[in-house]
């Protein structure tokens, strides 16, 4: 805490301070430093400067000023001053000189010369042709085996009736593939569900979920966006948790791996963001009411778990972008090796057929950029590849048909001198 | 000689004859007909016998800089017309001194004379007739018409003087009228001429306003003019300033803001159509409310707001060659073609920012607040690298905008993602840690702005606009000489033959300051001709006893 007080000898300037205290103060917690002057002006008779600040006071980092003066009567603000107030002394009416209004402010004013363009495209192809060759090994690298099965599973007798194989409850839904692994997978190796055609970005379909029930118990009756899944039989007291199409249509396949006769483990736990986990699904928000309507749309809740621990939900509830897409379904934590067999038994209980649709299983391991996708090598080598095209035919212009920059002898009315 | 002559005489009169003129002139003064004439018919009564003591003669002088002023400006294809109340011969006279017109024989000088409509008929065409004839040789021609006969002119021949007034590239109307200057001003407007009235006095305000610009200068005569004017400025030589120097520039930035405007929202546009057909073509938004609503507030509006600083020409250059104003008119920076061009640009660059995001984020990354974000910042960083390739001159306020930008961008969809209500949670700390979303801003980055780049790097070496070879000269230094001059004249050559002196390095990284107030300290002072100690009035009133004396 410290306060000083500041008085000059009159005799030593033309201005004399008459009093000059600076004061530490603290608003809100935060420390401020107020200083206060007057000033005594001998030439100009009865004008007495009184200034006025408060500063900021942090031990480190920036501070902010603010002063008020007068006679002048300026209230400057601000790291940097900027002072366009007229001065009254004199009589001109000309605002005050500053950089910024009079637009006068250092520029700097590149232009495209071609050294500057050639040398841009060339380090462009030169750092993407290596990145897209990087990125065409990482996708090289992952193994993915994938397997299309809605066709497959489907016995003969009901071909082209899919939709009637799925409803009825008397047939076997039971479907054995195989699949041969082609290369080394190393652990973790994930499983997905693949399906095309199925619109999860529509927009009555997106909007059709309610985040508050999902999260909070005492949100159980805001239903109003889940029409037609809100309520059980129309019954207003009677809402389904959780509501909406997007729960409704619950992907609802199963699938059990092994290898020759071991069982392979299929870890179904974190499959799901952490966040949604955590805070978006709650822990105390329990399934009710679920699948029971007329119309079954996918796969049935444990009414006695919790939300937060449905992961399949979650993940199922993640909407997807495109009609064909890829969500996740379990972890194998064990090295496939290469040609082993893998043989799934899948209950195939989805209907697709209704719309189209097709399903598809795959297992896939992961890179440091995802899972298979060539698209990154094949854009940057292509991106890489152009630019080094336009920079060679840059150059070769440049040597055989120079043009000098900034020839004046180009402007028209320098070439045509009488006339425009 | 050009002078204002005052009479000066003197006669006894004695009060009878006063009080009864006075009866009269009280009489004249209240009648609602023909005031006017029964003013002047009684006056006449009472000025008669007088013995003449002298003559005053006034020399009127110019302000500064008039003639270097009209001469810029003519050389900027700018058509000078002047419009006085004063008498022919005065007029001319000034004329002739303030660079309007070029004495004999260069110039040649036709009067349009006559009181009667036939005298003014023969006049006109046989004016008209001079003029076609020499509308191809380089000659100076302009027409001089008096109050008289501007009035039948306009009333009987107006086609005639409206085809006359198309060919003239000068004009000198004596002893008019504040409304037929608006008359004067209202014919070429008709004619698609795009017109800029300037004057100082309470008499020019019709015409001030009548014309498409208005510019007032305030000073002696008062503030009427400056008050009804668009524009009001201090002399009449700051009219090449404003005309060259602020007048393009702001058409410039005008030109960048609103087609940039239009550009920004169509691809946001853009990109919702292309997502609509993979979506069902149900209308789902690809991007959420938070997203569009920031976009347009403050991902993109604060680059643009920092382009009002933005100068693609020096002031040095452009006072040296104000031809260069062509390139401002008839709509060169803002017409159809250019905006179908930022229209293919918005269109290409949506198609690439829509196929490279559900490229890449396909199959299991497929998430629709993920996809959504990374097209959104891919349009973000397009618009960065747009603005930066369109501005011509970067000051540290604009590379805070425009790089600050995108910093603002970034903190401002983590503080979203931080919110656990939001739909957005975690999307923004998510994507920036993965690999692939940098990767994918590269490839929208180098695809977007590699062919732009291209395209403009070539029509800027090989097909260059005359801006961007005075940009060129400009910045790598070394004298920039204008080897023909327009009006080839026995009077001051181009003063451009001086080579201009900027300091730079090679590589045309400069700071170079540039005044835009000609008394600023920095001011390069240039004198271009020799000091003129004259002033002038583009108009005068009917009677003017005043003298002026030059005044800073």
């Amino acid at each position: 805490m410290k306060l000083s007080l500041k008085l000059e000898d009159q005799q030593q300037n033309q201005n004399p301070i008459l009093f000059k205290a600076k004061i530490p103060i603290a608003v809100f917690g935060l420390p401020f430093l107020s200083a206060f002057s007057a000033t005594h002006h001998h030439a100009a008779a009865a004008s007495d400067k009184l200034s006025l600040s408060l500063r900021t006071h942090f031990p480190t980092g920036p501070s902010l000023k603010l002063s008020y003066n007068t006679p002048t009567t300026t209230a400057n603000s601000g790291a940097g001053k900027m002072d366009t107030s007229p001065k009254p002394k004199s009589k001109s009416k000309k605002p005050k000189y500053s950089r910024f209004t009079q637009q006068e402010l250092p520029a700097w004013k590149p232009i495209l010369t071609p050294g500057w363009v050639i040398a841009s495209f060339v380090a462009v192809a030169i750092l993407f042709i290596p990145a897209g060759l990087l990125c065409l090994s990482a996708s090289e690298r992952v193994v993915e085996i994938v397997d299309r099965y809605d066709d497959e599973c489907l016995p003969d007798s009901y071909s082209n009736k899919g939709d009637s194989f799925i409803q009825s409850k008397d047939t076997n839904k039971t479907c054995v593939r195989t699949m041969k692994v082609p290369r080394k997978m190393t652990a973790p190796v994930f499983i997905y569900y693949q399906l095309d055609n199925f619109y999860q970005n529509h927009r009555r379909y997106v909007k059709s979920r309610s985040d508050k029930q999902l999260r909070d118990r005492s949100y159980a009756d805001e239903t109003r966006d889940c029409k037609p899944e809100d309520n059980l039989d129309g019954d207003e007291n009677e809402p389904i948790i959780p509501c909406g199409l997007v729960a409704w249509s619950l992907f609802n396949d199963t699938y059990k791996l092994s290898k020759g006769n071991k069982v392979l483990d299929i870890n179904k736990k974190d499959i799901a963001w952490k966040s949604d986990t955590e805070i978006k699904f709650g822990s105390d928000v329990y399934p009710k009411n679920f699948q029971k309507g007329e119309l079954i749309g996918g796969g049935e809740l444990d009414e006695t778990k919790p939300l937060s621990e449905q992961e399949d939900l979650i993940v199922w509830m993640r909407t997807a972008a495109l009609p064909n897409f890829r969500k996740l379904y379990g972890k194998i934590y064990s090295d496939l090796e290469a040609n082993e067999t893998i043989t799934i038994v899948i209950q195939n209980n989805y209907n697709t057929y209704e719309f189209g649709g097709e399903k598809r299983v795959v297992l896939s391991t992961m890179s440091w950029l995802g899972g298979k996708n060539d698209f990154f090598g094949i854009a940057f080598l292509t991106i890489g590849g152009i630019c080094l095209f336009m920079a060679i035919n840059f150059i070769l212009l440049y040597v055989c048909k120079p043009r000098p920059l900034g020839d004046p002898s180009y402007l028209s009315w320098n070439r045509n001198p009488n006339g425009l | 000689m050009g002078l204002r002559t005052l009479c000066l005489a003197w006669r006894e009169l004695n009060e009878i004859e006063y009080q009864d003129w006075s009866l009269m002139f009280k009489e004249a003064n209240s009648t609602l007909v023909d005031r006017e004439w029964r003013v002047a018919e009684v006056c006449q009564r009472l000025e008669h016998d007088l013995e003449i003591l002298g003559v005053a003669a006034i020399e009127d002088r110019l302000q500064d800089g008039v003639p270097e002023t009209i001469e810029t400006l003519r050389k900027a294809g700018i058509n000078f017309w002047m419009l006085t109340g004063d008498k022919q011969n005065t007029a001319i006279q000034i004329a002739l001194s303030c660079n309007f017109v070029s004495p004999e024989p260069k110039g040649q000088l036709l009067l349009v004379n006559g009181k009667t409509e036939d005298d003014v008929c023969r006049n006109l065409e046989r004016v008209l007739l001079t003029m076609r004839i020499t509308k191809s040789e380089p000659k100076d021609v302009a027409f001089v018409i008096d109050g008289w006969a501007l009035e039948i002119a306009l009333k009987y021949y107006r086609k005639a003087f409206t085809e006359l007034a198309i060919l003239s590239r000068t004009a000198i109307c004596c002893r008019v009228t504040p409304s037929q200057k608006a008359q004067l001003v209202e014919l070429l407007k008709s004619c698609d001429y795009r017109t800029l009235a300037i004057g100082d006095g309470g008499n020019d305000v019709r015409m001030i306003q009548q014309a498409d610009i208005g510019v007032g200068i305030s000073g002696r005569e008062g503030l009427q003019a400056a008050r009804a004017a668009d524009y009001s400025i201090g002399k009449f030589r700051f009219l090449k300033r404003l005309i060259l120097v602020h007048g393009r520039y702001s058409y410039n930035r005008t030109a960048f803001l609103s087609q940039y405007s239009f550009y920004k929202s169509l691809l946001i546009c853009f990109i919702q159509i292309f997502f609509s057909f993979v979506s069902g073509v149900s209308g789902t938004s690809l991007f959420n409310s938070v997203s569009l609503m920031a976009y347009n507030v403050f991902y993109t509006s604060i680059p643009v707001l920092v382009s009002v600083l933005d100068k693609d020409l020096s002031e040095k250059t452009v006072m040296q060659h104000p031809q260069i104003l062509y390139y401002c008119q008839a709509g060169r920076l803002l017409n159809p073609t250019t905006f179908a061009g930022w229209f293919g640009r918005a269109l290409f660059h949506a198609i690439v920012v829509f196929v490279i995001t559900i490229h890449s984020y396909a199959f299991e990354k497929s998430e629709l607040e993920e996809v959504s974000m990374v097209a959104l910042s891919g349009c973000v960083w397009l618009q960065v690298f747009v603005v930066t390739l369109e501005t011509n001159s970067f000051t540290k306020l604009q590379h805070l905008a425009i790089w600050g930008n995108l910093v603002v961008f970034y903190m401002i969809n983590w503080i979203v993602s931080a919110l656990p209500r939001s739909g957005m949670y975690t999307i923004m700390f998510r994507l920036c840690r993965q690999p692939s979303y940098w990767n994918t801003m590269f490839l929208i980055v180098a695809a977007g702005m590699g062919p732009v780049l291209a395209l403009k790097y070539f029509r800027y070496t090989y097909r260059s606009s005359k801006i961007n070879i005075l940009q060129q000269a400009e910045r790598l230094g070394g004298p920039i000489l204008s080897l023909g001059n327009i009006e080839p004249q026995t009077r001051a050559l181009d003063n451009d033959l001086a080579p201009l002196s900027i300091s730079q390095s090679k590589n045309g990284r400069n700071s170079v300051f540039e005044p835009l107030l000609s008394d600023s300290p920095n001011a390069v002072r240039r004198s271009f001709g020799p000091g003129a100690t004259f002033d002038f009035f583009q108009s005068q009133p009917k009677s003017s006893t005043y003298s002026r004396n030059k005044d800073n």
